[in-house]
């Protein structure tokens, strides 16, 4: 799932400091299952940003409102005279989720409440890593399941580099040399041949390198 | 010959080959890469020029290598996967060979965050294996990596490749070293040996392997001033073994510099008797006027006439 991290409050309250009434939506999607995103946060920020403005002795209003998922029209299109009634939307989303705003209510401001970070999961409770980069063109089958593009620092695709120590990555030593695990996995699955091959450099136009990319279901376009 | 590298014919004709590194100024004076390469002149078989090591901005290793040439100095340039994709970098291979420069050493790069900008992008568009492979693409079959033909003047380099016997996980080095000849690697350029029994160990499976019998190797040595140096390489960087007592051994020393250079005669020594080692590259790091000083006590002057 997408994974993004809350911007630092100051950051928050610095761009919606020009409003006195706003919208503060709140993806109830990817981004709940890591606390930055759904009714509970949002509940928190608000009053942390009715707090902050309390104190200045310039009040906000804040409207919270959770769509099931802000990334899809049907669920932001129903909340029409509610966004009107505001001078701006601040969104706890990913980018998607901003950005479907920004089309569906092209005459109001939408400003981003978190940094999206990376497609990961929870290694262990409240702790995400990176797990996809979305490359466009899956390497999995010969590394044993593990991503090099997405965990490797420099996406090797023959690797491990010389900085590989003790199983740990020389760029940050609480991460995993993926290269290791990678060679670990193999072998365990009896395919240590996988690594004898030299790789080809890869294709990049699969990832974000062909400008904006897009997907489409034939059989399902009307 | 693969190419019309002095390195190459010093290193075919059997001798034992002497390489030695010279660091690119951070600025763009060309006096400080002649004076260097004073210390190098008829004293190496190549000057192995960085290519912004450790991600810190330098003088480009190409343009150090043609100051280098007029120095009657033969370079060997290094060429890093970090700051160039693919289309630059085939670009600057044309434009070493068209300047002179007849080596060329294929790495991946530090990774940025160690230099002076870690905010800066990565590239990593080809990696080491990737890039020794588009070099000797580009020479042997007169083809960029697009399949494109080079239909004249290919770009004729003698092809260098690292390789660190000190990272983990320890048995598959072997495995990289024989993909990295694959790729079409002619010599190999170690990480500095302070580990001399992992070293021999390592070299023991090169040559069970026969990969000393398909690359040349040189065993990368470096001679430090202070017990400091070695603690700094034992604690911050990743992927080096500095046994404790070589730490204490500088630690008790006198006169710490001439401990340093004894050691690193010993290195010599201990690795010129290692089956399978073609020769060292040293890497005085910041400190290359003790590189002819080494070499002679080292009995390794003068260099063979080729």
């Amino acid at each position: 799932m997408i994974v993004a991290d809350r911007k630092p409050l100051e950051e928050i309250l610095n761009s919606v400091k020009d409003y006195k009434k706003i919208m503060l939506m709140a993806c109830g999607g990817c981004v709940t299952v890591c606390f930055s995103g759904g009714t509970k946060a949002a509940e928190l920020l608000a009053s942390q940003i009715k707090m902050a403005r309390k104190k200045e002795g310039n009040d906000i209003e804040i409207i919270e409102f959770t769509p099931e998922r802000q990334c899809e029209y049907e669920f932001i299109d129903a909340l029409k005279k509610d966004v009107e009634s505001v001078e701006a939307v601040l969104s706890t989303a990913c980018g998607v989720g901003v950005q479907a705003m920004a089309v569906e209510y092209p005459d109001m401001i939408t400003i981003p409440a978190l940094n999206t970070k990376f497609m990961g999961y929870p290694v262990e409770h409240a702790l995400w890593e990176e797990r996809c980069a979305g490359c466009g063109d899956c390497v999995l089958e010969w590394t044993g399941g593990l991503c090099p593009i997405a965990r490797c620092a420099k996406r090797l695709f023959n690797g491990p580099c010389g900085g590989s120590s003790d199983g740990k990555c020389e760029v940050d030593k609480d991460t995993d040399c993926v290269w290791q695990l990678i060679h670990d996995r193999l072998k365990r699955l009896n395919k240590l041949d996988n690594l004898t091959v030299v790789r080809e450099p890869k294709d990049w136009r699969t990832s974000t390198n062909a400008g904006q990319r897009k997907t489409k279901f034939e059989e399902a376009m009307l | 010959m693969k190419s019309a590298s002095r390195l190459e014919k010093v290193l075919t004709a059997g001798n034992f080959a002497v390489t030695a590194e010279l660091g690119p100024p951070q600025n763009a004076d060309p006096e400080v890469i002649k004076k260097k390469s004073q210390y190098f002149l008829g004293n190496v078989d190549g000057a192995n020029i960085t290519d912004n090591q450790t991600a810190i901005v330098r003088m480009s290793s190409i343009a150090a290598a043609a100051v280098a040439i007029s120095c009657g100095v033969e370079p060997v340039a290094q060429m890093v996967c970090r700051d160039r994709n693919r289309i630059a970098m085939q670009s600057d291979i044309l434009g070493a060979a068209a300047l002179g420069i007849r080596n060329i050493l294929c790495l991946s790069g530090d990774h940025q965050q160690f230099g002076n900008h870690p905010e800066a992008a990565n590239v990593f568009d080809v990696d080491s294996m990737q890039l020794i492979a588009m070099v000797k693409k580009m020479r042997d079959d007169k083809q960029f990596l697009s399949g494109d033909p080079i239909k004249e003047h290919e770009p004729r380099l003698f092809i260098g490749a690292v390789a660190n016997p000190f990272a983990d996980p320890f048995e598959f080095r072997v495995i990289r070293l024989a993909k990295k000849i694959k790729a079409g690697a002619d010599f190999i350029q170690t990480q500095c040996v302070f580990d001399v029994d992992k070293f021999a160990r390592w070299m023991e499976l090169v040559v069970k392997e026969g990969l000393h019998k398909k690359v040349y190797i040189l065993a990368g040595l470096t001679p430090v001033r202070s017990a400091k140096a070695l603690h700094y390489m034992k604690n911050e960087v990743a992927g080096m073994s500095i046994p404790d007592e070589l730490i204490k051994r500088m630690e008790s020393a006198e006169d710490p510099r001439e401990e340093g250079i004894k050691i690193c005669l010993e290195m010599i020594e201990s690795v010129k008797n290692i089956d399978g080692v073609s020769g060292i590259h040293l890497m005085p790091i910041g400190w290359e006027s003790i590189t002819p000083i080494i070499l002679e006590r080292a009995g390794l002057l003068p260099r063979p006439q080729v």
